[in-house]
């Protein structure tokens, strides 16, 4: 018998009791896990944009498209590496439920401004020669099955084949990946010529303008020289970082951060509230057991660890099981989410703050009653048992 | 301080102080306690019976006067060194036991041996013995709810000796238990008094009880008056 004994003894003394506090840490923690891996998975945009990245948008709002004349413009600025230029084609596939994220991208360019991703000599060149050709990401290759070679039919929501329909036949060339896990690999890219020859209306406009400056400390700079140069033109643009794009367009569906700050907050505060009037009563109901412990001469500071280690194991025993179910429940849904929501992982980070929380939780609701027991005298403790 | 004077309390006082009152409990008490000796206090409620085992016993501190046990000035200890002083001297037996319900038998006996170095089989050898002593070797593995009063309070002398102290200190030790068990309990104290030369102070409110100590000492308005008993 030792210390950590007495305090699984005491721990388990009341097996409802501690199911039930259990519970509640657990659920707040599979809580926890849960929306951060969300928050994650919406911010793996955001986290993974490079920095000297910027995007240039019609001033109005990004559905507006630029003259095609931009790109060279563009092009000309100074500190202005490298341009390219990309149009939404509001992509689906067999079922209009079923959207993809599809572009026709400048090719020759693309690759050069997001030189994150990652695809074999072989297969980008044959893509660049195949006008009919496209490339798709790891993650969408592995989330519809399709193969290299693949004949894969996509249909728009927005544009019109000139042939009639709205259905465009493409041949899968490649597969790119990515450098990092994180980068989002769940989308399509194919010839802006072939969409622009094809499609029955829309004219040579771009969608957007995606650059690299020379440094990220003149983007400020750039950006404010792109949107002169277009000032009170009929097009006038709005340049921003990338970071910043990508966050505005996720603002779109509201503060996603301050939503989940919520939830969790809420569910923190619950628990704590919980667990700690938990604690409380606990070791009220053996102030009797904590004078007799003293009688026998053990030391107020050696009763005041067994408190604070019996409410962190406490924390830590809902806290594990909470995270560890978060873990599986986000690992069975995120092939079927991977769509709408990529990279929906329980990462390090995740974990290590989930355990901040844990060590916080458990000390919070520890400390009254070991300081408590730690001032208890031992007459009043006899007393008051 | 003679050599054979376990405890020496000279010119001891207790004052409780509630909101604005004050309430003296001893004021000016002197006793002497032999080493091994049994000795009952008796008297009255609320003539500090109780108080006064606290401040042997060291879980209480006298508002002025000096508590000496075996040479050491126990009222001039912190808190801490008062904890480690108990632990190495004092056996507790108290009328209700305060065994630890979620702890058998065995368990309970061992608490003490936690403040010690001794290795856990020296811990279980300590505890073997000493749950032999008060006859439970049986109901070592029992839980306090499967035992019955007098067998809970043979768990609680077995916790109280199992350390080896030179003291034991009984609060009412057959308070809560019939005659016959009571008898029990106390020819096991008195055992433990004459085989085992442990220093007994025992308060009680029986004079049954009182008997089976070697005086009996008369508490009365903060003063003494000792009383020889035939033993």
């Amino acid at each position: 018998m030792n210390d950590l004994f007495l305090v699984y003894k005491n721990l388990t003394r009341k097996k409802m009791r501690l199911f039930l506090t259990s519970f509640a840490i657990f659920i707040a923690f599979l809580i926890f896990g849960a929306v951060s891996a969300l928050k994650g998975s919406l911010d793996s945009g955001i986290e993974m944009s490079a920095d000297n990245r910027l995007v240039v948008v019609h001033k109005t709002n990004f559905t507006v498209s630029l003259p095609y004349a931009y790109v060279n413009k563009v092009k000309s600025i100074e500190g202005v590496k490298d341009v390219t230029h990309a149009n939404w084609f509001g992509g689906y596939y067999q079922e209009p439920a079923s959207q993809i994220v599809a572009m026709a991208v400048e090719p020759q360019t693309y690759f050069d401004v997001y030189n994150e991703l990652v695809i074999a000599p072989e297969e980008k060149q044959r893509w660049l020669k195949n006008q009919t050709g496209m490339l798709i990401g790891k993650r969408m290759a592995k989330v519809y099955g399709w193969k290299i070679g693949d004949r894969v039919p996509i249909s728009s929501n927005i544009f019109s084949h000139k042939q009639g329909g709205h259905t465009w036949e493409f041949v899968v060339d490649g597969i790119f990946d990515a450098e990092e896990v994180q980068t989002d690999t769940g989308y399509m890219i194919f010839h802006y010529k072939y969409f622009k020859e094809t499609q029955s209306f829309g004219g040579s406009n771009v969608g957007w303008l995606v650059l690299t400056t020379d440094s990220s400390s003149i983007n400020e700079k750039v950006a404010k020289a792109i949107d002169m140069e277009f000032a009170n033109s009929q097009a006038e643009t709005e340049t921003s970082t990338e970071k910043a794009f990508n966050k505005a367009f996720l603002e779109q569906l509201g503060n996603i951060g301050l939503i989940i700050f919520s939830v969790v907050f809420m569910a923190f505060f619950t628990i704590l509230i919980v667990v700690g009037n938990t604690m409380v009563l606990a070791v009220r109901e053996r102030t009797n057991e904590i004078a007799v412990l003293k009688t026998l001469g053990f030391k107020s500071i050696r009763i005041f660890k067994m408190i604070l280690m019996e409410s962190l194991l406490l924390a830590f025993i809902g806290g594990l099981i909470g995270l560890a179910v978060s873990y599986l429940v986000i690992q069975g849904v995120s092939e079927q989410l991977a769509r709408f929501l990529p990279n929906m992982v329980l990462s390090q980070s995740i974990i290590i703050q989930a355990l901040v929380y844990m060590l916080v939780l458990g000390f919070v609701t520890g400390i009254v009653p070991a300081m408590s027991a730690l001032r208890l005298n031992i007459i009043s403790g006899f007393n008051r048992g | 301080m003679n050599q054979n004077v376990i405890f020496q309390l000279n010119n001891v006082s207790k004052q409780f102080v509630k909101g604005k009152e004050s309430l003296s409990i001893f004021d000016g008490l002197d006793l002497s306690i032999q080493k091994g000796d049994f000795v009952a206090i008796m008297g009255p409620s609320g003539s500090g019976k109780t108080t006064l085992l606290n401040l042997l016993g060291g879980v209480d501190q006298p508002t002025s006067g000096e508590i000496h046990f075996d040479n050491e000035r126990i009222d001039e200890l912190s808190e801490n060194q008062l904890a480690k002083w108990r632990a190495n001297n004092v056996g507790f037996i108290f009328q209700f036991y305060n065994l630890m319900p979620m702890l058998n038998a065995a368990r309970n006996v061992e608490l003490p041996l936690l403040l010690t170095n001794l290795s856990s089989a020296q811990r279980q050898q300590s505890v073997k013995t000493a749950l032999e002593l008060v006859g439970l070797t049986d109901r070592a593995k029992h839980m306090p709810g499967e035992l019955s009063g007098g067998q809970l309070q043979r768990v609680a002398i077995a916790r109280a000796v199992v350390s080896d102290p030179k003291l034991l200190l009984c609060d009412e030790p057959t308070g809560d238990l019939d005659r016959q068990t009571a008898d029990e309990i106390l020819e096991m104290l008195q055992l433990l008094n004459r085989e085992f030369e442990k220093t007994i102070v025992m308060v009680t409110h029986d004079p049954a009880a009182a008997k089976y100590a070697n005086r009996t000492l008369h508490l009365d308005k903060g003063q003494f008056v000792e009383k020889e008993l035939v033993t």
